[in-house]
């Protein structure tokens, strides 16, 4: 088995509006940054895992951004997936 | 008749909702911990206000993991009663036992206030008691109250009549100043297809008794016990 490390990005749906983000964009606004036309909040979530290969690795991430990560009424779902080196991260 | 009432870890509104089932309804009431699956026999089962699992990840996102309801969701499929106040709302949205979702209200701000509800629906076991075009004032408290459907979702709601009550003035206008959290076409609570199974963000619970400012939560709370006695003493 390898381990991966997936990363996993949700945001709202484009349709959905987005207070967290209008919020931001109008702070970032006061702060003197006028060229911000839109900020959307969304959530970073890394999950890591082992699996047999990175096919499997991304199959497994996709059914869990399906079942549970994302809400696929309100929100979109992104995410990439890398090998992680065990002997580097032990020796950290 | 009998009301269970489901406990994750985190909700809050469980005591007061057995409160006005047991003192001021008289009914009987079974407290349903997460962790079971046994609904007790119990004729409707409310899924209450609070944050269950901390409302972590989204709302209601964790709480449909939970053993009881699997169980809650056979129920529904039944044809059984299953009321969601607040989180329990969030829940079944989650769960897809109602469509739509809940997102953070437009104003970015936790509301806590006394708003007033449009009935739309006066032919459910939930609304019995009341009149088509009635207006109750009834508190909310929620953060995530902002209800959301796709276009093609929202518009087949409306269709099947599916929304119970919206956002009005006291006068029952609805108007988008009555409305406290951006919720699409002021929907403060709608049900499923076949009835049994209602969402709403306002706290009926919180306005059943005078000395706690308002009795017309308890209008639920007795449609339903009146409602259900029909049933079972038809049956």
């Amino acid at each position: 088995m390898v381990n991966y490390l997936a990363t996993v990005v949700v945001t709202l749906k484009q349709v959905v509006n987005d207070p967290q983000g209008l919020t931001v964009r109008s702070g970032l606004r006061q702060l003197g940054f006028e060229e911000v036309d839109e900020v959307r909040v969304g959530k970073h979530i890394e999950v890591r895992l082992s699996a047999e290969n990175e096919k499997a690795a991304r199959a497994r991430v996709s059914e869990m951004c399906r079942k549970l990560l994302a809400n696929h009424v309100i929100e979109d779902v992104r995410f990439q997936v890398e090998q992680q080196d065990a002997q580097v991260g032990a020796s950290r | 008749m009998k009301f269970g009432v489901v406990v994750f870890p985190g909700t809050w509104s469980d005591r007061d909702c057995g409160q006005v089932i047991e003192q001021v309804l008289g009914a009987e009431v079974r407290f349903l911990w997460h962790k079971d699956r046994d609904l007790q026999g119990c004729d409707c089962v409310i899924l209450p206000g609070g944050f269950s699992y901390g409302d972590h990840l989204r709302c209601g996102a964790l709480a449909r993991f939970s053993p009881v309801m699997e169980s809650v969701v056979t129920f529904a499929e039944h044809g059984g009663l299953v009321w969601g106040i607040c989180n329990g709302f969030q829940v079944l949205c989650e769960t897809g036992l109602l469509p739509g979702a809940l997102i953070r209200n437009d104003v970015c701000e936790f509301r806590c206030e006394p708003v007033h509800l449009f009935v739309e629906r006066a032919d459910l076991i939930y609304t019995a008691n009341l009149d088509r075009g009635a207006v109750l004032e009834v508190p909310i408290s929620h953060g995530e109250g902002n209800y959301f459907a796709d276009a093609a979702t929202l518009s087949q709601i409306e269709q099947n009549g599916q929304v119970v009550f919206r956002y009005c003035q006291p006068d029952g206008l609805v108007v988008p100043a009555a409305n406290p959290n951006g919720s699409l076409h002021n929907i403060a609570g709608i049900v499923n297809e076949a009835g049994n199974v209602l969402g709403m963000m306002p706290h009926p619970e919180r306005c059943a008794e005078a000395e706690l400012g308002g009795e017309d939560g308890l209008k639920l709370f007795n449609s339903v016990l009146d409602s259900m006695r029909e049933v079972l003493v038809a049956s």
